[in-house]
């Protein structure tokens, strides 16, 4: 059975819940978006205790998910509709792909020594395996001078950026791209763990948009670089390249352009990598192959998307001991601390698998997967294409961004879902420059794609 | 490969002595190295390095103001710095390691073959797996309720699954935010003030007593059976309570945790309660807070597969928050721990989730058991030692740890000097509050042969203190709690050239 058919993973009542409370009103946005926001005031009515705890002010300026309910709603409703469908899942970006056996079985015999006496293992460095920080800085940043020391690996991207908003506080402000990511369903966090930590100000309905966050937007007109011209000088500034949802990979010159920008302002870039090992031509895989990097950038990245660790869980980012506080204190010093006293090291197995991952046999097994979906992404693209629409992306990122000019990107998304039975993301739900857009993935299994692709011509979409 | 990766991995044994790699920033130790009386307690000064003179680029980003309020490394990576520091001075010395409390003997196999079945068939269409729910996967959640919570009301939808304690501790505090107060247990584990720290709960730190601002220390001391005296503790908003404890070993009684509760309620306070030593309980302690009416309006619990499984390197834990549990304006705080855990995280690896699945199969809580009875009579052995020798010692019932009274004496300096001595890595009672001075914690995790040797050791070094002994209690004026102190501290008397056969050296207290 095609994966894609599977039911989402998530905890079912979550979205059922929701699903059924929805499921009463009227399918507009509007009335849904206002629903969403009660269930957030969802308190019990019982005669409990109440502690006198206050609730921290922070939680209750999140979203409440409504992406989240938006979208298993319409799945939802659609299931009902169409019980027999074949639902093709290319929404959210999860990997679909069996692991290679050559990093698998390294798991398994590690977990195997973890029954014998001379291979047992307890605590690892909070930091984590000394071999798998070499390997990364000798392979992942080859000739780019970083040091293991700077390398803190860990249980993937959105463990440590929360980390990150712990270490860098409350009284720092922040960047990110527009489109970006709002929304918990999609897994990816810059803007909800800023709210959490007291960086975002209150959120104002009518924008879409959090008061104290700055959103450089990234369009086709601006070659979905930001015109850094316009942006606030904030503190901190995430760039995601290549770009999730965007699918589009920062040239050398613009990158160079954010790094300058970041050094006459004093900023930091966090730089989340995590598509680097899908770059095709000759964009930056590492934002330290820009000279000057290293004094203003944090890089983040991921073996989820690299080597379809989604459920295992590893990843690292590198702090450099050049980047350092106004004051002069190295960053890299705190972000230690940090690791040591809020985590205790990725999961030995997580890592021996990670070791394998980067031996010449298995980055050649895992770039296989990659190149596959990224054949995927190309069949994708070309159906897309060849029903007359503009195709964004896909070239450095297994994401495709479809313009559908004049057309409500939710319209785009009930017409593609009834029609073909596929699941996409509306662009809209990554905040108002999305709209006219819908994101397509193409972590799928090919006959999937080639199922999806098929539907999609046959349906004549536009 | 395997044996390969096992060196690799091996390598690293010691790497949380990896503050070694940031030497710009080396910690200034200022030891006192020559026992120097009177007998105040030299406090460790970890001090970073100022910092470097602006003729590097700078950002304009300011540092957080919370991480200059932390005092020094955490305490762990500390100690292991001195390990590594001890074993390049003596790098024949056999060192023991009863420090920190990291288990030693292998995984059962029952747990890691589903392990390892889980790892292989990820390689395989029907058995690859790609994110996983956040809260963690549904039969490990339900197996956690029926195996701990049984007939505790605690469902599988009030299981949060994680990567262990340490992690949870630090979700629970961005959780709860900057605007709350915290009560701590004094001593305790070092994780619950450092993580308030850094979330900017607690003031600057108070050099004169060793505490943070704003922080509730409920002091647990022998004296009132490691249990606070809660009718002198001010109301906080979050209790940290750990039981059976880390460091001082003890399990609190049906009767205090009832007190606690009640506390809690009157007080309109959220407990935080650590239970990762459950199943080091030998009496009737309660293993869970929720086996006390009312807690689950009032607390919630985090736990660990760390101490029960080996499950150190393996990472998984988790932490349960009852529906019942509500902020002030009513909201329940399941509500916005599960957005935290979905915001923050993105739940445990598969592998070792398989793992928990197996250790709570029938073969697997019995293999578990199997493995924490090894380390109970570990402590078992250490307790009788140390009992033996005349020491005053508390814990090791209910926990795998030992805590050692040494009147008198800096903490870190008898670390220095059990470690000096005879190579023993403990831990300093003083690293887990100022309530931890005067003892030394000894953690009962190592090979048996390794523990034994420890314990041979241990008789070497302060058996003269027996013997001596004897003696010394025919002078009235040395109660018994001094002869270890004088023993261990006659020689340095001697050459100092204070000590007297007849009289007590000048800066004894009385």
């Amino acid at each position: 059975r095609c994966c894609c058919y599977l039911e989402d993973k998530r905890d079912a009542t979550v979205s059922s819940e929701i699903a059924n409370k929805l499921l009463k009103f009227n399918t507009k946005n509007g009335e849904l978006r206002q629903q969403a926001a009660n269930c957030k005031n969802d308190k019990q009515q019982s005669a409990g205790h109440l502690t006198k705890v206050p609730r921290n002010a922070n939680m209750g300026k999140l979203r409440s998910g409504y992406l989240f309910s938006e979208i298993s709603l319409h799945e939802f409703e659609h299931k009902q509709k169409f019980p027999h469908a074949k639902l093709i899942k290319l929404g959210i970006g999860d990997t679909t792909e069996p692991i290679p056996e050559i990093i698998t079985s390294a798991m398994a015999e590690y977990v195997h020594s973890q029954s014998t006496v001379k291979g047992y293992k307890g605590y690892g460095a909070e930091q984590g395996n000394l071999s798998l920080r070499k390997a990364i800085s000798e392979r992942c940043y080859k000739d780019l001078d970083v040091k293991f020391s700077e390398v803190f690996i860990s249980d993937g991207a959105q463990g440590d950026i929360s980390r990150l908003q712990v270490l860098m506080g409350s009284n720092v402000t922040i960047a990110v791209q527009d489109p970006s990511f709002p929304e918990v369903y999609l897994r990816q966090a810059y803007v909800d763990s800023s709210v959490i930590i007291g960086q975002a100000g209150e959120f104002h309905e009518e924008t879409e948009k959090y008061k104290n966050i700055d959103y450089m937007k990234c369009q086709p007109e601006n070659q979905f670089f930001p015109d850094l011209s316009t942006a606030s000088k904030t503190n901190i500034i995430f760039f995601c390249s290549p770009n999730n949802p965007t699918g589009t990979a920062a040239s050398r010159q613009q990158l160079q352009h954010l790094v300058d920008f970041a050094k006459e302002n004093g900023c930091i870039i966090i730089y989340d990598s995590a598509y680097a090992a899908y770059v095709t031509d000759d964009s930056p895989r590492s934002i330290y192959e820009i000279p000057g990097a290293k004094e203003v950038a944090i890089e983040i990245s991921s073996f989820s998307k690299f080597a379809g660790f989604t459920g295992v869980r590893l990843g690292w980012t590198v702090v450099p001991e050049e980047l350092l506080y106004s004051n002069g204190f190295p960053v890299v010093h705190d972000y230690n601390r940090i690791v040591c006293t809020c985590f205790n090291g990725a999961s030995s197995i997580s890592q021996a698998g990670g070791l394998a991952c980067l031996s010449s046999d298995g980055y050649a097994a895992i770039k296989a997967v990659v190149d596959y979906y990224m054949d995927n992404v190309k069949i994708i693209a070309q159906t897309f294409e060849s029903l007359g629409l503009k195709v964004y992306g896909g070239k450095n990122a297994p994401y495709i961004w479809v313009h559908f000019p004049g057309r409500r990107s939710w319209d785009v998304f009930n017409e593609i879902l009834e029609k073909t039975h596929i699941i996409t993301v509306p662009g809209r739900g990554f905040g108002v420059s999305g709209e006219e857009y819908i994101r397509v993935s193409a972590f799928a299994h090919r006959e999937c794609i080639l199922e999806a692709a098929r539907r999609l011509r046959k349906a004549s979409i536009n | 490969m395997a044996s390969m990766l096992n060196h690799q991995l091996s390598t690293c044994a010691i790497s949380s002595s990896s503050s070694t790699f940031f030497n710009k920033t080396n910690f200034i130790s200022s030891t006192s190295s020559n026992l120097s009386l009177p007998l105040k307690n030299p406090r460790i000064q970890c001090v970073a390095n100022p910092p470097a003179e602006k003729t590097t680029y700078t950002t304009k980003v300011s540092r957080n103001a919370n991480m200059a309020k932390l005092q020094a490394g955490y305490l762990f990576p500390e100690i292991a710095r001195r390990k590594a520091a001890h074993m390049l001075k003596y790098p024949d010395a056999q060192v023991i390691s009863l420090g920190i409390g990291d288990t030693t003997e292998p995984i059962p196999e029952v747990i890691t073959a589903a392990m390892a079945k889980r790892a292989q068939s990820l390689s395989t269409i029907e058995g690859y797996s790609g994110y996983g729910a956040e809260q963690g996967e549904k039969q490990l959640r339900s197996a956690i309720a029926s195996t701990f919570y049984k007939g505790l009301g605690i469902e599988e939808g009030d299981i949060f699954v994680s990567d262990g304690a340490k992690c949870d501790i630090s979700r629970l505090q961005v959780l709860f935010g900057s605007n709350v107060t915290i009560a701590v247990q004094d001593p305790s584990y070092p994780a619950y003030v450092d993580s308030g720290v850094i979330m900017g709960q607690t003031g600057q730190f108070q050099k004169d007593v060793e505490k943070y601002g704003k922080i509730e220390y409920m002091k647990c001391t022998p004296e009132n059976g490691f249990f606070p005296d809660l009718s002198t503790v001010a109301r906080s908003d979050i209790i940290f309570f750990c039981s059976p404890n880390n460091p001082t070993g003890a399990a609190a009684t049906r009767e205090q945790l009832t007190r606690l509760v009640q506390f809690a309620k009157d007080n309109g306070s959220i407990i935080v309660y650590d239970s990762a030593y459950s199943l080091y309980i030998s009496d009737e302690s309660p293993q869970s807070i929720f086996e006390i009416p009312g807690a689950k309006e009032v607390a919630l619990e985090t736990s660990s597969f760390s101490k029960f499984a080996g499950f150190t390197g393996v990472r998984l834990g988790w932490t349960v928050v009852p529906k019942e549990l509500l902020f002030s304006d009513g909201f329940p705080v399941a509500k916005d721990f599960n957005r935290i855990v979905c915001t923050c995280f993105n739940g445990s690896s598969n592998i070792p989730q398989a793992g928990g699945t197996a250790c709570l199969s029938p073969e697997g809580v019995k293999a578990m058991s199997e493995v924490v009875g090894f380390y109970k009579e570990n402590t078992k052995i250490i307790v009788d030692t140390f009992n033996s020798l005349g020491f005053k010692v508390y814990g090791g019932k209910n926990a795998p740890y030992v805590w050692v009274y040494f009147p008198g004496r800096s903490s870190w300096d008898v670390f220095a000097e059990i470690l000096e001595k005879t190579h023993i890595v403990t831990t300093p009672g003083s690293g887990f509050g100022p309530g931890g001075e005067g003892f030394i914690r000894v953690s009962a995790f190592g090979h048996r042969e390794n523990v034994l040797e420890a314990c041979r050791r241990f008789k070497q070094l302060y058996k003269f203190i027996s013997n001596d002994e004897s003696k010394l209690l025919e002078n009235a004026w040395i109660g018994k709690h001094m002869v270890l102190h004088l023993a261990s501290s006659r020689q340095v008397y001697q050459e100092l050239g204070v000590w007297s056969e007849n009289r007590p050296p000048d800066n004894l207290p009385q």
